[in-house]
């Protein structure tokens, strides 16, 4: 099973109006939306069947037992995420503050605190004729990253026989795009033709390079600013990054994603960029 | 030019404020909304004002303002450093790492920086105290001008696992300013956007007409009620058609400030990093009046 | 032979199976010695220690495999901590290996994800050593 795991660096882009479409047209039987924090693949793939739900362990939090407490305020001093406050003469501790680090546990003479195990997320998947891997993570969560690995695991223990896995992915650099790096056979990187597309952009293709996983680009809404598309194009040669096409803006992106249904189910010029492109991508994975 | 831009304050009783001294975050659930958009215009229609770019992993403010007399002050975060000479090999500190930043071998303690949180156990807890602490950089604040908005942003080094000393650094250089302060958040709802909106008066959610965008438009929904922030929305983008985010406001009682149309000019200028206020006089004075009608304090 | 010479000899004989024995460590998916190699160091959930000279197996748990970053540091302790000599594995991260090396524990790559396969293609010298070590994961739970 060859894995394509689609980027952006900039959010909006288009990544999961790209990924659904490459979905129908692959006919795959396996994918996945490690855009844990804000997944919307769900969406657009028509799930009417329940998924299987699984609770997602983050770092524990710290709870005072004001039973047990003294009142000191060691804690709150030597707490280096400024997460324990005094309200009322009770020392408390801010939840989302907490990174579960154990230090005033340990520190308490009172024994009045203790790290519990924390649900930061849940874990989903989807199981027809296809496996359907996704998450959300809790609002206020900083483990975003682990989370993403649970999620292409399950596409991975799922062991479906399919050649192609599509995997959406985050926005950003950071923590749950690295995760989702690890593993894939190619990454497609979908631009948008703006200052800040671009400069998103180049930060994306470095994080790719330094996983050394083979990078391929392509530009949404590239009619917005013919100019920056240009200018992405002749940034791929510089990087020596196969380009694989131009998708114009199209008024029918967004009427298709709120019907709940991907692009390429419309017969726009949009659908026929997107099958161009995806013809591209997918002979060079293949190659 | 001005039909397809309108304004619709939907809770008219609000006191008309000073738009000074108001600190405003503005965020979105989704990536790509237009909250930088908001953000540098909201900043650059004011007489004067501070832009703040919370968005640390991939700041966009500054490409639009290009600030100049530009200072740099790095962000660091402390590490542990083993004396070994003290050292008894008694395990305390890699036993009680809960990032496993820590381990003995050959009867040596190893450190690793990238994984540290910096939460100091180690430092506390080890019994011979031959644990001490080093600066450790994990990003830049730069401040600079640009015309009539001070603009700072916060940059998180690549491979450095959370911005979030980086904005606590930038809610200390935010909380003792009076003038009005437009806090440019990152996307989503993890715990960066949650201390990027620490020192907010008011948070403005911007939100795109489609599924997707309303789907995420509830998870900020959720978050500034849950730290009892005032606030409004702003629908971005709008086409005809159904507007499912437009809905989801109406449905919750939700204040809609602003409705900005899909606009080609506006885009064009977008992505050419140009300011839009800062080129047509009718966008300037349709963010003028989005920052008059911003409500007060509380609600 | 003397009665000392005879001691000796045994002696040396013993010394000498000890210092020939070699504690092996896998990374696998079960508890059995039919199970596959886990792909993953860190966060693999069982480890088999082999040792070559009894031929016996055991299974260590890995209790890294909870963590949320920094599992390859915690997993290389614990096989550090059994002393092993030998480490078998498909992959391995820029942490992990940095905490092995001071150890002087051998990375070799496996061949397959057969445990039979890989002990016996050990003992006949038909294994490399593992030298593209991946970058590490940064807290991303990496896998």
């Amino acid at each position: 099973m060859k894995k394509l795991l689609i980027l952006s660096g900039k959010g909006g882009t288009g990544k999961t109006t790209v990924a659904s479409a490459f979905i129908k047209l692959s006919s795959a039987k396996a994918f996945a939306d490690c855009d844990v924090d804000a997944p919307n693949l769900h969406l657009i793939m028509q799930q009417k069947l329940e998924p299987k739900k699984i609770d997602y362990l983050g770092m524990g939090k710290a709870k005072i037992d004001s039973e047990k407490c003294v009142n000191c305020g060691l804690c709150q001093i030597k707490c280096s995420f400024d997460a324990i406050k005094k309200y009322k003469e009770c020392y408390n501790v801010d939840a989302y503050s907490c990174e579960g680090c154990g230090v005033c546990e340990a520190i308490c003479y009172a024994r009045a605190i203790k790290v519990y195990p924390d649900i930061a997320g849940e874990l989903m998947l989807y199981k027809n004729d296809f496996t359907f891997s996704t998450a959300q993570l809790k609002m206020g969560s900083g483990t975003s990253g682990k989370l993403v690995t649970e999620v292409k695991k399950q596409l991975d223990l799922a062991e479906i026989n399919t050649k192609i896995a599509i995997i959406d992915g985050s926005p950003g650099i950071g923590c749950p795009v690295i995760a989702s790096l690890s593993g894939v056979d190619m990454v497609l990187i979908v631009s948008e033709p703006s200052l800040s597309g671009i400069s998103d952009m180049k930060r994306i293709i470095s994080t790719a390079q330094k996983f050394a996983v083979k990078t391929v680009v392509c530009v949404n809404k590239y009619d917005t600013n013919l100019e920056n598309t240009i200018k992405i194009e002749k940034l791929c040669e510089e990087f020596e990054l196969d380009f694989v096409g131009r998708i114009p803006f199209d008024s029918n992106v967004v009427k298709a994603v709120n019907k709940g249904k991907s692009i390429v189910e419309f017969d726009c010029l949009a659908t026929d960029a997107i099958k161009s492109v995806f013809d591209k991508t997918i002979n060079i994975l293949n190659t | 030019m001005a039909s397809y831009l309108y304004l619709m304050i939907s809770m008219p009783d609000f006191t008309i404020m000073e738009e000074s001294k108001m600190k405003i975050a503005v965020l979105s659930g989704k990536g790509g909304t237009g909250k930088t958009f908001i953000s540098v215009n909201l900043a650059a229609a004011s007489p004067k004002a501070i832009y703040v770019d919370c968005d640390v992993e991939e700041p966009n403010g500054h490409i639009f303002f290009r600030p100049k007399e530009l200072t740099y002050e790095i962000v660091s975060v402390m590490t542990p450093v083993v004396d070994h000479s003290k050292c008894n090999g008694c395990r305390t500190c890699v036993e009680f790492c809960k990032f496993n930043a820590l381990a003995y071998i050959n009867k040596k303690i190893m450190i690793f920086d990238d994984v540290c949180h910096s939460c100091g156990g180690c430092t506390i807890l080890c019994p011979e105290k031959a644990i001490s602490e080093k600066k450790k950089a994990i990003g830049t604040i730069q401040k600079g001008i640009s015309e009539n908005v001070k603009v700072i942003t916060g940059m998180l080094n690549t491979g450095e696992s959370s911005g979030v000393p980086i904005i606590k650094k930038l809610n200390e250089d935010i909380l003792p300013n009076t003038d009005l302060t437009i806090i440019d958040c990152p996307p989503g709802s993890a715990c960066i956007v949650i201390e990027s909106i620490k020192v907010a008066d008011y948070c403005i959610l911007v939100a795109e007409p489609t599924l997707f965008g309303c789907h995420n438009l509830n998870m900020v929904y959720k978050l500034v009620q849950l730290f009892n922030k005032p606030f409004g929305v702003v629908l971005n983008k709008c086409i005809e058609g159904e507007n499912p985010s437009e809905e989801f406001c109406t449905k919750h009682g939700i204040p809609i400030l602003l409705q900005i149309k899909f606009c080609s000019d506006l885009g064009r200028i977008n992505s050419n990093g140009l300011i839009a206020v800062r080129e047509k006089q009718e966008y300037k004075d349709l963010f003028s009046l989005l920052l008059k009608s911003l409500p007060g304090g509380t609600v | 032979m003397t009665y000392v010479h005879l001691l000796q000899s045994i002696l040396h004989k013993r010394m000498k199976a000890r210092i020939n024995n070699m504690k092996i460590a896998i990374p696998v998916d079960d508890k059995s010695i039919e199970s596959k190699v886990c792909i993953s160091f860190g966060r693999t959930p069982y480890f088999l220690i082999y040792e070559t000279d009894t031929k016996q197996s055991v299974f260590l748990d890995n209790n890294a495999i909870a963590s949320q970053g920094g599992a390859g540091i915690k997993a290389a302790q614990a096989i550090v901590d059994e002393g092993v000599n030998i480490l078998i594995t498909p992959r391995c991260g820029e942490n992990a290996a940095e905490v092995l090396k001071p150890a002087n524990i051998k990375l070799y790559k496996t061949v397959n994800d057969s445990i039979e396969d890989n002990i016996e293609a050990f003992t006949n010298g038909k294994l490399s050593l593992l030298d593209d070590i991946h970058a590490g994961f940064h807290n991303h739970g990496g896998k």
